[in-house]
């Protein structure tokens, strides 16, 4: 019986401790964040969180802004987690929730926060049309409390297919994918949709599986072809390996690639020599910084003592967005603050933008340029995309 | 002897049953448990589903099986893929789980056969590799649409979950006392001397294997139709460590231990959600607790039984 009393108070000084903090003054805004700090996700939540924090942070300072408090919660990584959070932020107070990072997640929380009018900003859910209520068809309605900062996997194809046919000049292009994971088949797709209606064409599309390590015979296949760049949609650990035996094996045209080459892995598996001529398309890059963005590598440095990553800014973006939003609604009123997001001119570190109708940004993508390894500059393009 | 089913202990479930919705129901409509509660009750009722079908095979029988989130991926598909392609409502859940049940059951069936001749460790290692197969096969096939998994709409309520858990158990309990559950019971305790008896024990663990599978499967298409995303890397072999950890944390054997024990977790959950850092911390302090003061588990092999309360108070009533 004294054990079972010793849990009940225990049990009820927790519970009072979490009544404690649940009242606030009515000139504070509470943001729900909502990411996945522990389980396989956990490197881009806990970097979301951070950025989203920052932001969070630097509002405040700013002198006759109203307060903001972010209010933290952990999905485990777990979409069903993530439909319980999303269920425990609908009947919160908060007035916008910015997150979840991955679109598996994101997905899970879309229908309950829309149900429940509360404004969901997305940093990083980059899967095709993730904010329709549909995902499988292009023409269904758009939720209207969800937004997200960052492009689409497709949108990000089609750009390296203009910077390809516009800026290296390319008409023939081989492509080397990865055929595991649907953010490279996304980027196959496009690219080769958009370079062949730009009037180029792909004179190969050869795969390989994440993993693989030896890709000699496929590129000994492809360098007998006559081609102008290689565009190898994939991430780093297998395309460090890649341009790395293509250089050697004497393949010196321009090689492409998405934002999964953005690592510093990437230079310890090719070389810096075999590094030169490689481009790739990213959200976000150090290179060739603006003031806001170095203001805030500055703050993010002296704040986390680390280089802010992709989805650091992606989600420091996603949280002053919600901030102004919120600022020019004035108010708590939901449909005020999503009224402001539709109208939104937005000057993010990660680019300026304003929302399409599916409320996903129309924003130039960077092309990054590599030169022995280091990023070097970046050229902003922006796909004619009908 | 033989005992008719309307006898008054079995009124006393259908009561209990009816008064446990009845409660929910009240306390649902009144607005005391809102939609949070809803969601952690939906949650709870599918665990309470998978925790059950895999105290059959590991409770009753004594087969070790870490494949049980494979037959759980087969059931979500199943209905997922008949939701996105036939009727995204109840009916392409319920159709789902139809066919879920049936592949599932023959799944279970090819299964069983090779690897229930083994034993412990090895048996579980055989179901930890199928597991992985399922997976596997469901993360290559174009209808399923590969690693981004299915998005899909909410069309299960709790009254359907909670009409199915009441299912699930009936069928698990009565199993369990029946003569192939002694059957199970026997070879649980003892293979060697089972079989001595004449039992043939490779007969009931298949028919528990495949089962269990079947409710598993049924717990899968009850999750897609309401949890909006299923995904290959939900149903990794983390995930039956999940379901084990319910059936340890109740008592291996006891099915009301394992309606205790997802009910408490749940809960656990739902409460440490507001203390994000010390969360997984405090739910592993929590099971390290519970088989350091109960190694058996909440309840070990105990069951609850009205039987047994009648004879509980007659023993009191007497006593005083």
């Amino acid at each position: 019986m004294k054990k079972f009393f010793t849990c009940l108070l225990v049990f009820a000084l927790l519970a009072g401790c979490s009544s404690a903090n649940g009242g606030g003054n009515s000139n504070t805004y509470k943001i729900g964040l909502h990411f996945e700090l522990t389980g396989g996700a956990a490197d881009y939540g806990n970097a979301e969180l951070n950025g989203a924090q920052l932001a969070i942070k630097l509002a405040n300072e700013k002198a006759g802004s109203a307060k903001y408090e972010g209010v933290v919660y952990d999905d485990l990584s777990s979409t069903t987690e993530a439909v319980t959070i999303a269920t425990t932020l609908a009947a919160s107070d908060v007035v916008g929730i910015v997150g979840p990072a991955t679109s598996g997640a994101s997905a899970a929380t879309y229908q309950i926060s829309n149900d429940s009018k509360k404004v969901v900003i997305s940093p990083s859910a980059t899967a095709n049309n993730i904010t329709l209520v549909n995902p499988d068809d292009a023409s269904s309605p758009v939720f209207d409390y969800v937004f997200r900062v960052c492009f689409e996997d497709s949108y990000q194809g089609a750009a390296m297919a203009q910077f390809a046919y516009d800026h290296l000049n390319a008409r023939r292009v081989a492509i080397y994918g990865d055929s595991t994971t649907d953010y490279a088949k996304g980027l196959t797709a496009s690219f080769t949709n958009q370079f062949n209606k730009l009037g180029g064409s792909i004179i190969t599309t050869q795969y390989y599986v994440a993993k693989d390590t030896d890709f000699s015979s496929v590129l000994t296949n492809i360098k007998s072809m006559n081609f102008d760049v290689l565009y190898i949609p994939g991430y780093y650990e297998e395309a460090g390996l890649i341009i790395k035996q293509a250089r050697a094996m004497g393949i010196d045209c321009p090689i492409i690639g998405g934002d999964g080459f953005d690592s510093k892995s990437l230079l310890d598996l090719a070389g810096a020599d075999a590094l030169n001529q490689v481009y790739f398309t990213t959200a976000y890059t150090t290179a060739g910084a603006s003031d806001s963005l170095q203001a805030f590598i500055d703050a993010y440095q002296k704040e986390y003592h680390e280089e802010p990553s992709m989805f650091a800014a992606l989600a420091f973006d996603a949280t002053n967005l919600l901030i102004e939003a919120i600022e020019s609604a004035g108010s708590k009123d939901p449909a005020k603050i999503q009224d402001a997001l539709v109208n939104i001119q937005f000057d993010g570190i990660t680019g300026s933008f304003s929302f399409d109708k599916a409320h996903t940004p129309i924003k130039s993508v960077l092309v990054v340029e590599l030169v022995d390894g280091v990023q070097s500059g970046a050229i902003s393009v922006s796909p004619a995309i009908e | 002897m033989k005992r008719s089913v309307w006898n008054r202990w079995n009124a006393c479930w259908l009561g209990l049953i009816i008064v446990c919705y009845g409660l929910l129901s009240i306390l649902i409509s009144t607005g005391i448990m809102n939609n949070i509660y809803v969601t952690v009750l939906m949650g709870i009722g599918i665990n309470i589903i998978l925790a059950v079908s895999l105290n059959l095979i590991i409770g009753i029988t004594g087969q070790f099986s870490l494949g049980h989130a494979g037959f759980m991926c087969i059931g979500a598909y199943a209905s997922g893929v008949m939701m996105k392609q036939f009727s995204s409502s109840i009916t392409g859940v319920l159709l789902g789980m139809l066919i879920g049940m049936l592949i599932s059951a023959v799944v279970a069936l090819l299964v069983a056969g090779p690897t229930l001749r083994l034993k412990g460790d090895y048996l579980a290692i055989a179901t930890l590799g199928f597991g992985e197969i399922i997976r596997i096969v469901v993360l290559n096939l174009d209808i399923t649409n590969g690693a981004a998994g299915l998005i899909l709409q909410k069309v299960v309520n709790w009254p359907i979950i909670y009409l199915f858990v009441v299912l699930s158990l009936v069928i698990v309990v009565n199993f369990g006392i029946s003569a192939k559950g002694r059957a199970c019971l026997a070879i649980r305790e003892d293979e060697v001397a089972a079989e001595a008896m004449g039992i043939n024990t490779t007969k009931y663990k298949i028919e528990a294997f495949v089962i269990g599978a079947i409710i598993a499967s049924v717990a899968g298409s009850l999750y897609a139709g309401s949890f909006y995303v299923i995904k290959p890397d939900m149903f990794t072999f983390t995930k039956s460590i999940d379901i084990l950890v319910i059936v340890v944390f109740g008592g291996m054997g006891s099915v009301t231990g394992s309606v205790i024990a997802a009910t408490a977790i749940g809960f656990i959950n739902i409460f440490l959600q507001q203390f994000a850092e010390i969360r997984m911390i405090a739910y592993g302090l929590a099971l390290v607790c519970i088989m350091i003061f109960r190694p058996g588990g909440l309840l070990s092999t105990k069951e609850f039984t009205f039987t047994g309360l009648w004879k509980w108070m007659k023993k009191r009533r007497v006593k005083a």
